[in-house]
């Protein structure tokens, strides 16, 4: 898919890899709604991305909430058009430190579902169908290796992201012929603030910054033959052609 | 809106219009035609159908056995407009609420719209107080913006809204609300007035006929070797709350043909296939194209404004079938579909609906009309 002129939707866009994505998508012509929950460091994004000529727009909003979605697809459409692009970035570790399983309270596992599951699946509910009738378009699920290692602590938030890979791979099969491509991709360790959340002693010097990582997502958008729908990706063996 | 009962002209302007006498007498063909205004739940929703043969007894299917109902070939149409929180609060500077109801899309910082009286949604819309009066050059609030009146005739007002997109889309979506229907009891949320397949926000009410199209029967129609595109139309208000306002509707509606979708009409028309249109503003989006290119039945990529009235004498150049709600005779709605079918046999429909418990809310039931003498469909 090439980026110029397309809608696309960010969230979790005002920090770390959301953020680094939009500016990225931005950059490369798109047209682009960031959505966060607070609306004070996401409207510092967009003047950034507005100040070097990208269109960039705010909206705060929380995926978790049923009662939002329309709202942040509805904004996201009436600002920027049809949405081409929607990636699902925004995700809660949980409570942090990250707990045992047999620690965490029920209401946690929930709020981390909500956030990490249920939510990107409401929006791709209410976003993927335009895509679908016009034959058009790239879901893209942030995931984690979390997902697929049993790492004590990561339950959570591990069995959230296995949840939504699965997600996004029955997603593919049943949009399979409509020109729809769904994604997941794994970003590898980045310094962000989450990860310094779940694994505070980590050397920064080891981690990718994410706009590494965001460069490697956008290729793979673009790249709809090395990036077929229904894949599972990890990017830091993803080497974009160039 | 949907008429609780008939109005006493209707059954004799059926039989004129029609082809088969109207057997009966008007008042027992009014309350055979009365049609209950429940919703009807997505996957529930049955269809009417008026077949090729218009001699032939209309008949009901389930809604989801459309891929069954119609050819490989043919095409068919939807309007992806996805339906604006359009019902805004707003106040003069003196304080007196109003209701703003967007009549179309937003466009740049402007609000088209026609104002109400305070009131809520349980009260029908004709019953509401009248509004105050605003004048060109008032400074208003609508959805804790401010806002200056550009034009103002009577109910209709254009309002210019201060601060940029975002602040106004997010106060648009924080403070609205789809436009209620009085037969309702509790309040409609935006995830009940949204099509599967709904895109930009440019409905100011919902497109409602394409409610029952799952993606399982859009797929199902595709796997048929029925061709499905969309084109977008700015779907209006079905009341103002006024009379005379009401009867100039629909007003221009603005609308955008994909070029995907102006080479599917053009594609189906080679192959002797038939358009279908899922309501009655995808027939005035392809109708007002197909007038704009002006050489006959192709159509014309991109956008326009939809200006032309449908009625019973109009001759669709380029739309051949319609799915639409169910509408009784007298309804604005039930004349335009009878450019599709003759009187009668619409009648004969609504009363089969009738019969059979059908719904005409705008969230209920629905009617296919296939075009005559093109073929029988095939049987389950």
């Amino acid at each position: 898919m090439n980026i110029q002129g397309q809608g696309a939707l960010v969230t979790g866009a005002s920090r770390g890899l959301g953020r680094a994505l939009a500016e990225l998508l931005a950059a490369r012509g798109a047209r682009v709604a960031l959505v966060a929950r607070d609306a004070g460091p996401l409207g510092d994004v967009v003047a950034g991305i507005r100040g070097r000529g990208g269109d960039a727009h705010a909206i705060a909003g929380d995926i978790s909430d049923k009662s939002a979605i329309h709202r942040i697809a509805g904004q996201a459409q009436g600002l920027v058009g049809e949405i081409a692009i929607a990636i699902h970035n925004a995700s809660t570790l949980g409570p942090t430190p990250l707990r045992l399983l047999l620690d965490t309270e029920c209401e946690d596992l929930s709020a981390v579902l909500e956030t990490n599951l249920v939510g990107p699946f409401r929006l791709t509910r209410v976003l993927a169908g335009a895509m679908a009738i016009r034959g058009a378009g790239v879901i893209v699920h942030v995931s984690s290796d979390a997902a697929v290692e049993p790492y004590p602590r990561w339950g959570a938030y591990g069995a959230s992201k296995a949840a939504q890979d699965h997600l996004s791979r029955i997603l593919a099969a049943e949009l399979d012929g409509t020109g729809v491509r769904v994604l997941a991709v794994d970003p590898g360790e980045m310094d962000t603030v989450m990860h310094a959340a779940a694994i505070p002693d980590a050397d920064p010097a080891t981690l990718q910054p994410p706009a590494q990582v965001a460069a490697r997502i956008v290729a793979m958008i673009e790249d709809g033959a090395r990036a077929p729908s229904g894949g599972r990706l990890v990017a830091a063996r993803w080497e974009a052609a160039r | 809106m949907i008429a609780a009962a008939l109005q006493p002209s209707a059954p004799g302007r059926a039989t004129r219009a029609g082809s088969v006498p109207d057997p009966g007498d008007p008042a027992a063909r009014a309350a055979e035609l009365a049609l209950h205004s429940d919703e009807v739940p997505r996957h529930a929703v049955r269809l009417v159908v008026i077949d090729p043969d218009r001699a032939a007894a209309p008949r009901l299917e389930r809604f989801a056995a459309l891929p069954r109902l119609l050819r490989a070939g043919d095409l068919v149409v939807v309007n992806d407009a996805a339906t604006l929180p359009g019902s805004l609060p707003g106040q003069t500077a003196g304080g007196v609420g109003f209701e703003l109801r967007l009549s179309g899309p937003v466009d740049a910082g402007r609000l088209s719209g026609v104002l109400l009286g305070p009131g809520d949604h349980h009260t029908r819309t004709e019953h509401r107080p009248p509004p105050p009066r605003i004048v060109r050059g008032e400074r208003v609030t609508v959805a804790a913006m401010p806002a200056t009146v550009l034009n103002a005739a009577g109910r209709r007002v254009e309002l210019a809204v201060h601060g940029d997109g975002d602040a106004l889309w997010q106060a648009l979506y924080a403070a609205g609300a789809p436009v209620q229907y009085a037969h309702r009891s509790e309040r409609l949320a935006l995830w009940s007035v949204q099509t599967a397949y709904a895109g930009r926000p440019w409905a100011a009410e919902m497109p409602s006929a394409g409610r029952p199209l799952t993606w399982d029967t859009v797929l199902g129609l595709r796997r048929a070797g029925v061709a499905v595109a969309a084109l977008t139309h700015a779907a209006g208000l079905s009341s103002t709350g006024d009379d005379a306002l009401d009867r100039a509707l629909p007003w221009p509606e603005r609308y955008e043909i994909p070029v995907r979708t102006v080479h599917a009409v053009h594609e189906a028309q080679a192959r002797g296939g038939r358009v279908i249109a899922i309501g009655t503003t995808v027939v005035r989006a392809l109708e007002a194209a197909a007038r704009a290119e002006g050489d006959g039945a192709s159509i014309r990529i991109g956008s326009g404004v939809a200006t032309l009235r449908l009625d019973a004498g109009y001759r669709p150049r380029v739309v051949s079938g319609l799915v639409s709600g169910l509408h009784v005779p007298g309804e604005s709605h039930f004349e335009l579909l009878s450019a599709f079918a003759p009187a009668d046999q619409l009648a004969r429909a609504i009363a089969l609906a009738a019969a059979h418990g059908l719904s005409g809310h705008e969230l209920g039931d629905a009617c296919l009309i296939l075009p005559e003498g093109a073929g029988a469909v095939s049987s389950p």
